[in-house]
């Protein structure tokens, strides 16, 4: 038996009385209007540099007409819903049956997802596509697993996450090509250099609160794209890093030749081994970075952290630094981000700049928010929505941006806390119980 | 000596432009407490209006500059103010009492709606118009033959921006709305207790916000003559950084940062390097914040514990 | 073990702009003894409290915490967590200030951070999973237990600390400042919004941490009854300066107390007084 129990008084705006078709009505027009006069000139009207040069324009009425009623149409759509759905942000009771399926499903989905990943090579060996997607998806899952410790745990609002990519991919591509080191002396390497740059960056800032902290971890982003584009001489400027050599299976490259790794395993070569190895690479190093995420939040400096986005003022008094607190969590999160930038640059051989714009600290902040913040299964699953949706916009290359961001601006309407709406504890004396949403605080940096 | 004098008419005049976008930026962040990530491009979008306005009215026939300036600048206002308050509607007000990423990834995914929106609607590539006000006054002729001009542009970015201030000003100060303004930045449960219509006043913050923001857009269109579908992002961080570098809730303040960063932009370019001007920017955003979280002419905040 | 007081406040005062909210305060808190400061509203207890606990930072004077083996720390010379930390004083917040996203069990996990740190060698021994920090972990967790066990908690230990009725949260409040384990213990305003069973239950449990653990206790309170049946020595204040100390019942019978609190001045409370009402 589900009921329905309002959970938001406030609601003002919402009309207590039945609303009758007048009023539908009342407002598409005025929704209609709006958009007329939105819509009235950009894209009524066509501009474009003419043969001499010169601005010449068009007019495009028939889709502006198009645009309006489609809004005076879908304004109507939306009420209808509203009124069948409740207000935003009414509770709906569970009953109890479904609530223990979903627990269930709620537990077995990461061990089933986890299988599920480790066959996909198997299952999907033939289809180079999908094997790239999943190369892909992992990458925005590590994303996103690393950025979920700063802002998922520790609660800091870090809006300049591709800054640690990007010194992460740099760092292997110019340490590979330069001094000709394997990559897995590069990748620990190309971490730490992230890592300490967080520190860097991290200390003098760390005091900032809430947006301040993000405005300026958005500016820090991008004074690293600005410095990547225009020091040429180190970074290749906007035209990157070309060459970047191939991860090898322990020095054993995997390629065509006799050394390579087919030719001693005695199979046929096929470029897809390379593809395979890079999929379990990917995998592994996100499984390594949430295996040690868990970890972290057993120990006190994941509890710490935690304690950190739940209260500042009381770690305080409670004798915690949280200076140094703030700082590793930052470090952390930017050393996986380092990891995840070398594990890009050696997959793809070529980095450019355009990689590592604010776009991408953006998607994996969305990512870590939409999965519901602290929680490894929702960021996974958040990553595989976002990036697999975000694929199957591919065809409408121009449109892409624009659908992402009405999908964000939806997703934060719907579900501002997540796709998982709880916290689970890391120490309890009985048993493990799930804490909501609500009460979990969401940090103010 | 000439060279620098130069540079600082230059600067001052790019500084009133970013001046103007940055009081939208302050308002809202007084009234609500975010950052509109959004705004910046909201300047974009005033710029294409002005540009399309300008356009159309110039196909008509229409030769009277004044008269088109006047036209433009009223018709970019207003529906770029449209455009802030649609925004604030949908995005923003749903999540007012939301946790604060909300809004934020909100407002981000407002932004990136607004870029590829104009990108989509116009075409991605940079729409350059002939200059539409020409001429100058020669100030001051150097005996290295350099000449320190100011330009009709100039002037009439620097006169529109006094203009509005005053008028804005008056209207924050003097005004029943300005009134309602400031009581909702101190305290919004007492003002609606009070009687003011918070979610109005905090829809007229954005729609004069955007409306400042549409000048901004058409004096960047004057002044450069060009428009293109990005310059919304990095101005918008200038412009913040103005806003929080002369004290994030103050409107003087958002002014003469403005001016600052104008004349610091200006003058990076000039003598040091013009391919970092913008890091330079951003990091004084970053100085400002460390050393002056307060901003020049912001309230000190004392943590209540 | 050092006779000395375990706090001296000497000529503390506190400056917001023009508003001089502490002026020249002067007193001290007894090694092992309840204090309480009292007063009216707005008298600055709460901003000595900041003060003393390194949320503020005095405008001029000096505070002393003199521990058990006679170790001195200035504490207007330290800041911030380096008061918990380093000169033991624990506190709690008037508008109560737990974790709510975390339960019972981890508030108290937290609050041993500093000493869990340690154990777990900086977090690599934890990582690895060393014995000696497995065996400092159960002992942290022994610790909580305890604290729950003597709140009566036990049984919510792993209930989210935002669910917990205010009483209780108060209290967890109290026990976690204690797995500190500090030297003073500052409470502000422990019996705010606690009925009169409740608040008898407080006194019983601070009167036990006194005598068991011997922690010092220093106390904001306007409930009076708490404060009479508990503090060894009462201090009040009145517009940011001291009015009067001593024991709870001469502070009660002075007549510049009662004025203080009835807003009158000292003729009218002594006429009050002398009228027998």
């Amino acid at each position: 038996m589900s009921g329905r129990v309002s959970a938001n008084p406030t609601a003002s705006s919402q009309a207590t009385h039945a609303p009758g078709i007048a009023f539908i009505l009342k407002k598409a027009l005025i929704s209609a209007l709006v958009a007329l006069v939105l819509f009235s000139l950009m894209i009524g009207v066509r501009t474009e540099a003419g043969p001499e040069g010169q601005l010449i324009y068009w007019t495009r009425f028939g889709d502006l007409a198009a645009i309006v009623a489609a809004v005076f149409g879908g304004s109507i759509i939306i009420e209808l819903l509203r009124q069948w759905w409740g207000p935003v942000g009414t509770v709906r009771v569970v009953p109890q049956p479904v609530q223990s399926a979903l627990s269930l499903a709620g537990r077995l989905l990461p061990p089933v997802l986890l299988i599920f990943t480790f066959l996909v090579p198997v299952i999907f060996y033939n289809e180079r596509y999908i094997l790239d997607l999943g190369i892909l998806v992992l990458t925005y899952v590590m994303l996103g697993w690393g950025l979920n410790v700063v802002v998922g745990l520790a609660g800091l609002l870090d809006l300049g996450y591709v800054a640690f990519y990007a010194v992460g991919a740099y760092s292997y591509a110019l340490l590979a090509t330069n001094f000709d080191l394997s990559f897995w002396i590069c990748l620990p390497l190309a971490g730490i250099l992230a890592a300490f740059w967080g520190v860097l960056l991290g200390f003098p800032v760390l005091r900032l609160r809430g947006d301040y902290l993000a405005i300026v971890t958005l500016a820090f982003g991008e004074i690293i794209r600005l410095v990547i584009i225009n020091w040429q001489s180190l970074t290749g400027g906007p035209n990157g890093v070309t060459g970047i050599p191939r991860p090898t299976l322990f020095g054993i490259p995997l390629s065509a030749g006799d050394d390579g790794l087919a030719a001693m395993l005695g199979i046929e070569y096929s470029p897809t081994h390379r593809i395979v190895f890079l999929f379990y690479l990917i995998l592994a190093l996100a499984l390594l970075t949430n295996w040690v995420t868990i970890r972290l939040r057993r120990l006190p400096i994941g509890r710490a952290w935690e304690a950190l986005r739940e209260d500042e003022v009381a770690c305080r008094a409670l004798g915690i630094n949280t200076t140094t607190t703030k700082l590793t969590a930052f470090a952390t999160g930017a050393m996986f981000g380092g990891f995840a930038g070398a594990f890009f640059a050696t997959r793809q051989g070529f980095i450019s700049p355009e990689s590592f714009t604010f776009h991408e600290s953006a998607l994996v902040l969305a990512i870590v928010v939409l999965g519901g913040m602290g929680s490894q299964l929702g960021v996974a699953l958040a990553a595989l929505t976002m990036i697999g949706g975000f694929e199957l916009f591919r065809g409408l290359e121009q449109y892409r941006m624009l659908v992402f961001g009405v999908a964000m601006v939806l997703l934060m309407i719907w579900r501002p806390r997540g796709l998982i709406g709880h916290r689970a504890p890391t120490v309890f004396l009985k048993h493990s119980q799930a804490i909501s949403s609500d009460l979990v605080k969401e940090g103010h940096g | 000596m000439d060279y620098f004098a130069q540079q600082l008419i230059n600067g001052l005049v790019l500084g009133s432009i970013y001046g103007l976008i940055a009081i939208g930026y302050t308002m809202v962040y007084g009234i609500v407490g975010m950052i509109n990530f959004a705004h910046g491009d909201i300047f974009m979008i005033g710029g294409f209006i002005a540009l399309i306005t300008f356009l159309i009215l110039v196909s008509f026939g229409l030769t009277a500059i004044p008269l088109i300036l006047l036209i433009v600048l009223l018709v970019s206002m207003a529906i770029t103010a449209l455009y802030g308050w649609t925004v604030e509607r949908i995005a923003y007000r749903p999540l007012r009492h939301s946790f604060r990423l909300a809004p934020m990834l909100s407002a981000i995914g407002m932004s990136f709606v607004l870029t590829n929106y104009s990108q989509v609607a116009q075409g991605a590539r940079v729409k350059p118009v002939p200059p539409i006000i020409t001429g100058g006054h020669t100030l001051h002729e150097g005996a290295d033959g350099f000449v320190v001009q100011l330009s009709n542009v100039q002037i009439i970015v620097v006169l529109t921006t006094i203009v509005l201030l005053a008028l804005f000003t008056w209207l924050v100060s003097s005004t029943r709305l300005g009134r309602d303004m400031r009581a909702c930045e101190q305290d919004q449960t007492m003002a609606s207790l009070l009687g003011v219509d918070v979610d109005r006043t905090i829809s007229m913050t954005f729609v004069i916000g955007a409306a400042l923001a549409a000048v901004a857009g058409m004096m960047y269109l004057l002044y450069y003559g060009l428009v293109d579908f990005f310059m919304g992002f990095v101005a918008g961080i200038k412009a913040f950084t103005a806003a929080v570098l002369g004290g994030i809730g103050s409107l003087p303040g958002a002014m003469l940062g403005g001016l600052l960063i104008g004349l610091i932009e200006t003058l990076w370019s000039a003598y040091f390097s013009v391919e970092y001007k913008d890091v330079a920017a951003f990091s004084i955003l970053i100085v400002v914040l460390i050393f002056l979280p307060t901003g020049l002419l912001g309230r000190p905040e004392v943590e209540k514990v | 073990m050092s006779g000395e007081p375990i706090l001296s406040v000497d000529r503390l005062s506190m400056r917001f702009g023009g508003i001089v909210a502490v002026n020249e305060l002067s007193f001290n808190a007894e090694r092992r003894k309840i204090t309480a400061l009292i007063g009216p509203n707005g008298a600055g207890k709460t901003t000595v409290f900041n003060c003393i606990t390194g949320f503020y930072k005095p405008t001029s004077g000096a505070m002393r915490i003199v521990q058990d083996d006679g170790q001195t720390t200035q504490l207007e010379r330290l800041n911030d967590f380096r008061i918990s930390k380093l000169a033991r004083v624990a506190r709690t917040f008037q508008n109560i200030r737990l974790f709510p996203g975390m339960t019972a069990l981890e508030n108290l996990m937290v609050a041993q951070h500093n000493a869990l740190m340690r154990a777990s060698g900086l977090t690599f021994l934890g990582l690895i999973g060393a014995p000696s920090w497995r065996s400092a972990e159960q002992a942290a967790i022994d610790l909580a237990r305890t604290w729950l066990d003597r709140i009566n908690l036990l049984d919510r230990a792993d209930d989210a600390a935002g669910n917990l009725p205010y009483g209780d949260q108060r209290r967890l409040e109290i026990a976690r400042a204690m797995c500190t384990q500090p030297a003073l213990l500052c409470l502000d305003e422990p019996a705010a919004g606690l009925n009169a069973r409740e608040s008898g239950s407080l006194s019983e449990l601070l009167l036990s941490i006194r005598a068991d653990e011997g922690t010092s206790i220093l106390l904001i309170e306007h409930d009076m009854s708490v404060v009479m049946e508990i503090s060894d020595h009462v201090v009040v204040m009145d517009h940011g300066v001291k009015i009067a100390e001593g024991t709870p019942r001469e502070v009660r019978d002075d007549p510049k107390v009662i004025a203080a609190y009835l807003g009158t001045d000292e003729e009218e409370a002594i006429a009050v007084m002398e009228s027998g009402t």
